[in-house]
């Protein structure tokens, strides 16, 4: 770990100035990637700006029937909220279905929303990665890559988005809250996260020293019956291999609305609109399960180790739509 | 007479453990103690250039750099016998030249005030290399497969019995394939730490390792330095599995560095990278299983092949066919290893080296025989049963498998299974049942004990083996409280220092097999001279009673016809004007010709211990030792996506009198839990193209969770082995993991259909 200093603010204004104009300095929620990555040194900043005293830690329901979840609202809190558990048992369940009890308890909205990578080759500074040395070339194409991304890969980068609980968020189509030099502003969800495309390095469209302030989750009344569906080596503490998170209207046997998003195989938290599509309208059979699941990962990109995820991701769906869709 | 001896038992040490105030080798403090940071060749195969230190020696704090340049030079102490240590890499001593056989050895040491200061600098290293092409893999075609002759114990890991190729073309029934198993790391909670520092010529070293005695002679050894000028202290131990067997660099890196800088010097391996390269593995295996029966089950011939890797640097070998050559009455077998070297660390013992893969792979294809005979695999089993041991026809010093398959079938409900595959469905979740033999020899060997019985009535034992995590201190404390007749309060057992009388390394699963008889040869002794007093003195009520007619319970001494009288041992010393009664004894095995050993101290000096005599029953010209048990495990599959939960694991051993059931059950535990591992996601995986591990941390390398944890249901037959030693017991560590992995997959199988050979069974490989 390289050294740094401390620093603790008080408000938000004070934490995007204490940022503004220092490209090495970075704001901290609850630690739980950002350290990690500094003991590798693969996140070198010279100044942390701590941000837990910030009045952003209250879960409220707004007038319009949204729900407003500060940036730095615990994880735990997150998934255990009597409004989330209800109205958005996906979310709840996604949450929960990552990290541990102990990284929940600390780990924050914000710091959720920006985590990064788990690629092997990008936590190993002694390996080409373009994410974090751009131009250095993609350890993981040659390399061994069944954690990988099939969908949304680029030439320069394969790695997935790690997030459970962005998987749900944007099937929710949540709107995140952002304070910047210039003010405040809002950014739908589905432009948050970035492609890697052309500069891997480059994760969202957040600019020097803007702040998460918030994440909105619109009403969605059937998302009531929603679900989050996850993969993984092991039964806990474990990144997804395939995830999927479902709401589904199902009226007389029928889909009426869906929203369905897919985690552990996109370079971004992904918005399964192909799946979607495929749905509407269409009875809740297994038969069409499966269909919306293959024009979803129809395009998916495989290599040489991770050419099982195209069909586990649209098992992984299939399991989801047949819970939401009653039949499990 | 109250028998403290196979109770449930808490550990003595439980509560030092769980509030952090039981000291491992990493937490011990010196005056003026700086920090040492171990730094890996991010190359596999070639040479150091340069090392460019300029950048690293401007950060305030950085004491000095030790490399090749200004080690110390060591001598050759490769070692061999695990008692008497063995250093992992006999060729490759720590930064003796600028040589680089492989991704993640060391190459310096930054020496630095604090840690952090440290682990900063060495990230400023630059190292230039002249890298060469490795030999990265098995398959790689510059891979080449030899044959080795020796394996762990010193003996040939190739056999030959019978005409197996004859029996085999002969059999009506034929059955082979081939099964592989990743490399395992072992991944112990504590990682592998060094605390060094030198008073002039003397060195004491606190050092996390299976053999104390191991690493005070190999320090001696190659530092050139007498024996006696080395103490090695490890009374704490949070894991080794194998991987504190053998000693690792940074025993020896620990103290050159203390000697570089003149300052007590702690090194600790970091969990990423350091823990995963320089610190031991199991290696993997490629197994090949020929199998040849009649049309009743009946075996009659079969082929064990498996190819494992080594380095460059020492001769490891994963001796897969080793449990082959017991577990089955079978006239004709070969069991052949072949070995290949790579560019990767030299692996070492892992938790039941050998037959943890090897009875994965051969169990696993009795259950597919067994299909093919359309005969349940439990009845394969006592088809074929041994009532000798087919390896050198002797009797086993107590075999009682049958009462095992019979308690584990009763307990999974395996009268109930299906025998047709992927047949019983509960929902989404397809169910099944495996099943399969666990073995593990039963191994023992030399151990001193010095004992002090003091006149307020508490007694201290000490010996140098270590409680490695298993509850060494526990049971030894029970033994010497049953026969001194004292509770667990008033003994102790002291553990883990070379100044302590040469016990055991722990390995081989022989600690408690091997220290118990000394302790317990120790506290007779004791109680006898104790008695021996009492008897011959006239204000004693026990003046002229016999020895034998006195019992000690309830912390006294009393006639056994005649309870009135009695004493406490403080009555007995404080008249006698005693402050401690002596005791020493040392307890070994018969060897293989029936010969006592050399150093065998009784046969000088039987008047002095007469009571070790007793111990010396471990005939092996007469009997084979080996434990054995069933593992029997219920699955639940999720039919999409693959993944797999263990629900239930009934396990039945035979592995002697139980000391202690509490410590004993969770060895058994803690070895199917490895076995989890091993079925279901454990693995380590290095990159194709360069060598250097891709699994490198245990977010990455999996090992099971609590969520991954089944309700168990473990038995013991509780049989007192006596032919082992007295006190009746054979091991329990390493027996655990053995079989437990085939009967997941089995069971995966009777659940799926689906048969995977390539472990581990992740839900990818389950998917149709
Ligand atoms: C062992 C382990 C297992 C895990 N398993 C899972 C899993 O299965 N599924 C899963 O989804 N996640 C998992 N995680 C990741 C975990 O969810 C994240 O580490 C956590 O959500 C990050 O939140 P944090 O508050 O600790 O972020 P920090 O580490 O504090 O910050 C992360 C990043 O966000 C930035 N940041 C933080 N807050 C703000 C803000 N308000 N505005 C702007 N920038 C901000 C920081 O500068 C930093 O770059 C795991 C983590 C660990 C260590
Ligand atoms: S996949 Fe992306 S993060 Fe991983 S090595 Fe390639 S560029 Fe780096």
């Amino acid at each position: 770990m390289y050294p740094f200093t401390l620093v603790k603010v008080n408000d938000t204004a004070a934490a995007i100035k204490s940022a503004s104009g220092n490209e090495h300095a970075k704001f901290i929620g609850g630690g739980t990637n950002l350290v990690d990555l500094m003991k590798m040194n693969i996140e070198k900043p010279e100044k942390l700006i701590d941000l837990n005293r910030l009045a952003l830690k209250k879960i409220e329901k707004l007038s319009n029937g949204n729900i407003l979840v500060g940036a730095l609202v615990t994880n735990t809190d997150l998934a255990y909220h009597p409004l989330i558990r209800s109205h958005y048992p996906l979310l709840s369940e996604a949450i929960l279905a990552g990290a541990s009890p102990q990284l929940r308890n600390v780990a924050t909205t914000g710091g959720n929303l920006l985590q990064r990578t788990r690629c092997y080759y990008f936590y190993d500074t002694a390996t080409p990665c373009n994410k974090r040395e751009p131009g250095s070339g993609c350890s993981a194409i040659s390399g061994y890559s069944r954690i990988h991304a099939i969908l949304g890969t680029s030439e320069q980068c394969i790695a997935t988005h790690p997030s459970d609980m962005c998987v749900a968020m944007t099937a929710l189509e949540a709107i995140i809250h952002v304070e910047g030099k210039d003010g405040k502003r809002i950014i739908a969800f589905s432009d948050f996260h970035s492609l890697p495309g052309e500069h891997p390095h480059i994760e969202n469209t957040l600019a020097p020293a803007d702040l998460i302030i918030a994440a909105e989750i619109p009403a969605l009344g059937f998302a009531a019956n929603s679900t989050y569906v996850k993969v993984r080596d092991r039964s806990s503490f474990d990144f997804a291999l395939a995830s999927a998170a479902v709401a589904l209207d199902v009226q007389a046997g029928s889909v009426k609305h869906a929203r369905i998003a897919l985690g552990g195989v996109g370079t971004k938290p992904w918005r399964a609109l192909a799946a979607e599509q495929a749905l509407i309208d269409k009875p809740a059979t297994m038969s069409h399960f499966e269909l919306a699941a293959d024009e979803e990962l129809k395009n998916a990109k495989t290599t040489l180790y991770n050419s099982f995820k195209k069909e586990l991701a649209k098992r992984t769906l299939i399991s989801a739509l047949q819970k939401t869709g009653g039949m499990v | 007479m109250s028998a403290i001896v196979g109770q449930p038992v808490d550990r003595k040490d439980g509560r030092l453990k769980v509030t952090g105030a039981a000291p491992y080798a990493a937490e011990f403090f010196q005056a003026g103690l700086v920090y040492g940071v171990p730094v890996q060749s991010t190359i596999t195969l070639g040479h150091i250039n340069n090392i460019d230190s300029s950048e690293a020696k401007k950060i305030k704090g950085v004491i000095d750099i030790l490399t090749y340049k200004n080690a110390m030079s060591l001598h050759q102490t490769a070692g061999g016998d695990p008692n008497s240590g063995k250093f992992s890499e006999k060729d490759l001593l720590p930064l003796q030249s600028e040589r680089i056989y492989y991704n993640g050895q060391h190459i310096a040491v930054v020496i630095a005030e604090t840690f952090e200061i440290a682990e900063h600098a060495a990230a400023l290293l630059r190292i230039d290399y002249n890298e060469e092409k490795p030999v990265i893999d098995i398959a790689q075609s510059e891979a080449k497969t030899y044959r080795p002759q020796q394996g762990l114990g010193g003996g040939s890991p190739q056999l030959k019995r019978g005409e197996a190729d004859d029996g085999l073309d002969r059999a009506g029934v034929k059955f082979e394939q081939t099964y592989t198993t990743p490399v395992y790391h072992h991944n112990p909670m504590e990682p592998h730490s060094t605390c060094a520092y030198w008073d002039g010529d003397s060195l004491t070293v606190y050092d996390a390792t299976q053999g104390v005695f191991g690493v005070q002679n190999l320090l001696a050894n190659g530092m050139g330095i007498p024996k006696e000028k080395v103490r090695v202290i490890s009374p704490f131990i949070g894991g080794g599995f194998g991987s504190k067997g053998f000693t690792w660099a940074n025993t020896f890196l620990a103290p050159m560095a203390a000697k570089l800088v003149n300052r007590p010097v702690k090194i600790v391996l970091s969990r990423s990278f350091q823990m995963f390269t320089c610190a031991g593995r199991r290696s993997s295996t490629i197994q090949k299983i020929s199998l040849g029966a009649d049309s009743g089950g009946k075996i009659s011939s079969g082929k064990h092949e498996t190819t494992s890797e080594t380095s460059f640097v020492d001769e490891f070998v994963e001796q897969a066919g080793i449990a082959t050559r017991i577990l089955y009455d079978l006239a004709n077998l070969d069991i052949i290893q072949n070995l290949v070297r790579l560019h990767r660390g030299t692996p070492c013992p892992t938790r039941a080296p050998g037959e943890a893969p090897g009875t994965y792979a051969f169990e696993v294809a009795m259950d597919e025989l067994a299909e093919k005979l359309n005969i349940d695999p439990l009845q394969l089993r006592l088809i074929n049963y041994a009532e000798k041991n087919p390896f050198d026809g002797k009797e086993f010093s107590g075999k009682n498998l049958k009462w095992c398959y019979q308690q584990g079938a009763a307990s999974i409900g395996w009268k109930d299974r299906s025998s047709k595959p992927g047949a019983v469905k509960e929902g989404k979740y397809l169910i099944g049942y495996g099943m399969a033999t666990a073995t593990y020899p039963a191994n023992r060997s030399k151990a001193s004990v010095k004992l002090k019985l003091y006149a307020d009535g508490h007694a201290v034992a000490a010996c140098c083996t270590q409680d490695i995590g298993t509850g060494t201190y526990t049971i030894m404390a029970q033994i010497m409280a049953d026969i001194l007749g004292l509770p667990m309060d008033k003994v102790e057992m002291k553990l883990g220092d070379s100044l302590f009388p040469q016990g055991p390394n722990s390995g081989g699963s022989q600690t408690m097999a091997t220290t118990a008889p000394a302790v317990r040869a120790a506290a007779l002794q004791a109680k006898s001279r104790t008695i021996q007093l009492a008897i011959a003195d006239k204000r004693s009520p026990f003046y002229q009673q016999q020895e034998a007619d006195i019992i000690a319970a309830d912390g006294k001494l009393y006639v056994q016809h005649d309870q009135a009288r009695q004493e406490t041992y403080s009555q007995i010393l404080s008249r006698n004007k005693m402050e401690w009664i002596d005791a020493d004894a040392t307890t070994d095995v018969t060897l293989k010709d029936g010969q006592k050993g050399p150093e065998n101290d009784q046969a000088k000096k039987p008047a002095e211990n007469p009571f070790a005599k007793q111990d010396e029953k471990m005939d092996r010209e007469k009997y084979a030792f080996h434990s054995f048990g069933a593992h029997f495990v219920k699955v639940r599959v999720d039919s999409l996506t693959g993944m797999v939960k263990v629900e239930k694991i009934s396990s039945a051993m035979d592995v002697g009198k139980i000391l202690n059931e509490k410590t004993a059950k969770s060895q058994i535990m803690g070895g199917a839990i490895f076995g989890i591992g091993m079925a279901l996601m454990e693995g380590s995986v290095y990159d194709p193209q360069t060598g250097r591990i891709v699994t490198k941390d245990l977010a990455d390398y999996h090992v099971p969770v609590h969520a991954d944890i089944p309700a168990f249901d473990v038995q013991f037959t509780d049989m007192p082995d006596y032919n082992i030693s007295l006190v009746g017991s054979r091991g329990a560590g390493e027996i655990g993991i053995t079989g437990i992995t085939a009967a997941i997959a089995n069971a995966v199988y009777n659940a799926t259909g689906k048969r995977v050979r390539d472990l581990p069974m992740t839900p990818d490989k389950l998917l149709a």
